[in-house]
């Protein structure tokens, strides 16, 4: 199985890269993260709002498999269509703050682009947080699950 | 270096460019967060990898990898499909 998603993420940095290339032209890549629709669609997440302008802002709500409603919102400080996007990112109500993103898009061939996404934390701690928080996430469903069918038995 | 043999500091910083007492430091650093374990024959301490704290930080980052590479296969067939409806 091809990784096709690349984490670069060195320790003691408060940084980390994220690149993937894609089977698609840059416009349409590029048009994945500017209509609300569609990025609703690879997300997992409802788009209360998207100005894809310098200083526009945006946030987003996800719901999940418990019906916990999670709010992310952000500002768009560059945007340059088929280029780059940065812009800050925030998950509300969580400890982690602010996170600022750099995101480049890039053609390769005619059907085929890049984008590395540069994410800069407030400290190397949050990011080591935010690292691991989608494996604790996924041992904490484990463990749901596990309770679950335990509770069945019973 | 170390995951294939056991080494001392000394041959450890014989290989880098790097001063004696930083790459110490260094081996500290690591053996703290338990990636190196040591072990002591006679005088020397001797530096190998811990194989499985390896695994746990790798293991970290691959659930994070994988969160981000189905959204990306997901945002790849999503545009597929509507290049198609074009």
């Amino acid at each position: 199985m091809e990784r096709k998603t690349k984490i670069h993420a060195e320790d003691g940095k408060q940084e980390l890269t994220i690149t993937r290339e894609f089977d698609l032209p840059l416009e349409l890549l590029f048009t994945a993260y500017v209509e609300p629709e569609i990025v609703e669609q690879w997300m997992g997440t409802k788009v209360l709002k998207l100005e894809n302008k310098k200083h526009g802002g945006y946030q987003f709500v996800t719901t999940d498999p418990k019906g916990n409603k999670h709010g992310f919102n952000g500002t768009i400080h560059e945007f340059v269509p088929n280029q780059k996007i940065t812009r800050t990112f925030e998950m509300e109500n969580s400890s982690f703050g602010v996170q600022l993103e750099f995101l480049e898009f890039e053609k390769l061939t005619e059907d085929t682009s890049k984008l590395n996404m540069h994410v800069i934390y407030r400290s190397v701690a949050v990011r080591d947080e935010l690292l691991k928080l989608p494996f604790a996430q996924g041992i904490n469903m484990a463990h749901n699950r596990i309770e679950d069918i335990l509770s069945k038995l019973k | 270096m170390v995951a294939s043999q056991s080494l001392t500091a000394g041959a450890i910083a014989a290989n880098f460019d790097t001063a004696r007492p930083t790459v110490s430091k260094h081996l500290q650093i690591l053996t703290e967060c338990e990636l190196l374990e040591q072990e002591y024959n006679g005088r020397e301490v001797y530096y190998h990898v811990n194989p499985k704290k390896m695994k746990e930080l790798a293991d970290f980052i691959e659930a994070f990898r994988k969160l981000w590479d189905d959204r990306f296969n997901k945002l790849e067939s999503v545009m597929k499909k509507y290049k198609a409806k074009k």
